[in-house]
């Protein structure tokens, strides 16, 4: 598979080009690529540095193409980069099933496009037309009929909202809103 | 260190000497062994054979800033009395990720002879070395007196090996675990202090990811008083937190957990409660995920804090400027380019004393650049904190006029490590090279032992370096220079230079070769992705034979070109460990 090297140097099989995937050309978001690897990197930093050096019109302020992973640069030791990629980017197709009780069928949403909980109960209740209400440490969801409940990494069904945003990310398998007395249930506290 | 004793001795005038010496060898080596920097230690040695052998007797801490310069039995041989070893193994740029896997730097033979000739060992610092959970076990059961483990950048390990250290290391006092490449198999490690464990005073687990046994961890810390350094993992929340602070008001040095819980507001106050009790506090760092409107419960604490470590902590420029105006003391700050400039101008605010700043990229690949430093904060930064001597600063633009400024107003950098990320990148005001940045710095500041160069930089950034930059130990340079002149200025200039890291470079044979007589009074040399060929290198390894010349090749590269090439002067010889890719020649 030949790819153009053009201004970005990356070495890898362009694989996106050739995926088969649902959605407008040119639809597609930027991906962090967690290892950098180019093959050659000599040759593409000397790509870059005579770029650099005979161009006249570098005069404004934007970077160059987003993709220039060299090997080793920016000099940020490996844990650092590791640590914030886990943060940052985390959850880019983080795609988790989510059912609700009654409904005929289960739908997925991405918990990569949500920041905190506040976004991602309002579109729980945006995608099932249904009010979730504020979660409250002692009560839970005390007031609604419903409680957004999720499954996490050791197969227990937890109540959303105790734990912080980012360690709910990356704990929660599937999600489950809990309706009726079960619900009530949930949000009394034990 | 010992080729020059060699010749010492042979000298005409070291016999006169040795007679003069009247001081009993116990009083010589008393005195001595008041003597902690290793640097006194390499002069005295020199002064005479006497001085040498009361020096060698009286030395219980070596310094080996390379593991390869010399052989564990040379080491033992030297001194019979050591408790305390620290060792570095692999080049810096290891921790980017540009040493092969495979390399070497394996702590195990140096074990092997230290359980023979140092049964009484107590402590071990490494730096980027290779470390097997085998090597963790054998180092715990081995040596009945061990108090004290730091790793960091070492890779190797597991969890397991922190296990195996827990477990029988009775008299541990410190255990400190930092940015290691290390597999995390989870937090039972912990667990493996035994109950009658109580003597530590160094816990640092801040960079593992797992969950630990917070019950157990409770224990532990109450029961060992002596406890001065903490530093936990992002799985203790804030209220943990406070219960450890409760029964560790002692505590000088402080990491915590993530700082985003969500509190009631009689946890706050218990919390704020905890920081105030802590009144020797005066290193923090950790507050990873950090949701700002819990900052305030630590302003207590804050009082006498020296250095304050947010470089996992994503702060908004506001959000640190109300913390900082709780922090007169401060010395050394190391921070996220998520706090901007607008941060960067409340450190030049409230920071008067700073000696040292640090500034990390959140972001360092720029694919969603969201937060940014630019030449407009350092400007800052240094208007107000004229005492700065150390600065590691990473920024997607910079101007020669800002450094300029910057080193005008503070002309003591001691450590000046620019990291201006785009390679090659010119002054973005007036598109020339930014050699006038570095000549300034340079030029300035005189007393410069470390130095990092970035952006379009061409032979003229070296000449400067090599005319002015009398102090300079350590240089770093990448995607810079336009011939071997460069380099061989550097070379020729700098009498100090002990260190000298290049990448990306049109730097070829001649500039190599410029520097022969050098390098025996250089720790190391590492190339990469240079102009160099095996037979340039090949010319340097028959001229030097004191030096081991290790070429490493990529795969699929040129046949006759010397992709990476580590150089470092060894009392060793060639070493006996190098993987098939690394040829020492």
């Amino acid at each position: 598979m030949e790819m153009e090297r053009s201004v970005s140097y990356e070495s890898d099989l362009n694989f996106k080009a050739t995926e088969l995937r649902l959605g407008l050309p040119g639809s597609d978001e930027t991906e962090k690529q967690s290892t950098p690897c180019v093959r050659g990197h000599k040759r593409a930093s000397s790509e870059i540095s005579e770029e650099s050096k005979g161009s006249s019109k570098v005069t404004d302020t934007a970077p160059p193409p987003a993709k220039a992973h060299i090997v080793g640069w920016p000099p940020v030791r490996s844990y650092r980069k590791n640590c914030f990629q886990k943060n940052e980017g985390e959850g880019v197709g983080k795609f988790v099933k989510v059912s609700m009780d009654g409904a005929p069928y289960l739908r997925k949403i991405d918990l990569g496009v949500y920041r905190s909980y506040s976004e991602l109960l309002k579109a729980l209740e945006n995608m099932f037309k249904l009010t979730i209400g504020a979660y409250s440490e002692r009560e839970g969801y005390h007031g609604s009929e419903y409680a957004p409940t999720y499954e996490d990494k050791d197969g227990d069904w937890m109540l959303v909202g105790d734990v912080p945003w980012e360690m709910f990310i990356s704990s929660c398998k599937k999600l489950r809103i809990m309706k009726g007395s079960e619900a009530r249930g949930l949000g009394c506290s034990a | 260190m010992d080729s020059e004793w060699k010749r010492f001795r042979d000298s005409p005038n070291s016999e006169e000497l040795t007679r003069r010496s009247s001081f009993p060898d116990e009083v010589l080596e008393r005195v001595l062994s008041l003597l902690n920097s290793h640097k006194d230690r390499s002069s005295v040695s020199l002064v005479c054979k006497d001085w040498y052998n009361a020096e060698r007797w009286s030395r219980t801490h070596v310094f080996i800033g390379n593991c390869y310069s010399v052989s564990p039995e040379i080491v033992a041989r030297r001194f019979p009395n050591i408790r305390s070893v620290t060792l570095k193994g692999k080049p810096r740029f290891s921790d980017f990720n540009l040493v092969p896997e495979n390399w070497g730097a394996d702590i195990h033979a140096w074990l092997v002879v230290f359980v023979v000739k140092y049964p009484f060992l107590e402590e071990l610092r490494l730096k980027r070395m290779v470390i097997s959970d085998e090597s963790l076990e054998f180092l715990s059961v081995s040596f009945p007196n061990f108090k004290s483990l730091s790793l960091l950048s070492c890779d190797g390990f597991s969890t397991n090996g922190l296990a195996a250290i827990a477990t029988h290391c009775k008299n541990l006092t410190e255990l400190d675990i930092q940015e290691n490449g290390i597999d995390d198999r989870g937090g039972s490690w912990l667990s493996c202090f035994p109950e009658s464990f109580t003597s530590l005073e160094v816990l640092n687990f801040a960079n593992l990811a797992s969950d630990v046994n917070f019950d157990v961890l409770e224990r532990l810390v109450s029961r060992c008083k002596s406890l001065r350094v903490l530093k936990v993992n992002q799985s203790i929340s804030l209220e943990q937190l406070q219960r450890l602070l409760a029964h560790a008001p002692q505590l000088t040095e402080l990491g915590t957990g993530s700082f985003s819980q969500q509190l009631t507001s009689h946890q706050d106050e218990e919390l704020k409660t905890a920081f105030s009790n802590c009144k020797n506090i005066h290193t923090l760092s950790g507050l990873w995920d950090v949701k700002a409107i819990y900052l305030p419960t630590l302003y207590p604490a804050c009082a006498n804090l020296t250095f304050l470590n947010l470089s996992y902590a994503a702060l908004q420029g506001g959000e640190l400027a109300k913390l900082l105006v709780h922090c007169p003391q401060l010395r050394r700050l190391w921070v996220l380019d998520t706090v901007e400039d607008k941060g960067l101008e409340a450190v030049g605010l409230n920071c008067p004393l700073l000696e040292e700043l640090r500034v990390f990229p959140i972001d360092p690949y720029g694919e969603e650049i969201a937060h940014e430093v630019t030449e407009a904060g350092f400007i800052a930064v240094s208007n107000g904190c004229r005492r700065l001597h150390y600065v590691l600063y990473f920024c997607r633009q910079m101007t020669n006029a800002a450094v300029e400024t910057v080193v005008r107003n503070c002309p003591n950098f001691t450590h000046f490590r620019l990291c201006i990320m785009i390679p090659g990148r010119p002054d973005y005001t007036t598109n020339e090279p930014m050699d006038e940045a570095f000549g300034a710095v340079v030029k300035t500041c005189t007393k410069l032992q470390r130095l990092s160069v970035s952006g379009l930089l061409t032979d003229l950034t070296f000449e400067y370096i090599g005319k002015y930059a009398k102090n300079l130990e350590t240089l770093s340079v990448a995607f810079a220079g336009s011939s071997d002149w460069g380099m061989q200025c550097v070379l020729e200039g700098c009498p100090k230079l002990r260190k000298l890291e290049i990448r990306d470079c049109p730097f070829g044979n001649k500039a190599l070769l410029s520097g022969l007589e050098k390098y025996e009074s250089m720790r190391s040399l590492w190339m990469s992705a240079c102009n160099l060929t095996l037979n340039g290198c090949r010319a340097l390894a028959r001229e030097m034979p004191r030096l081991n010349v290790e070429v490493m090749k990529e795969d699929g590269s040129d046949e006759s070109h010397a992709d990476k090439v580590y150089v470092y002067r060894t009392v060793a010889g060639p070493r006996r460990d190098a993987p098939p890719s690394v040829l020492t020649l």
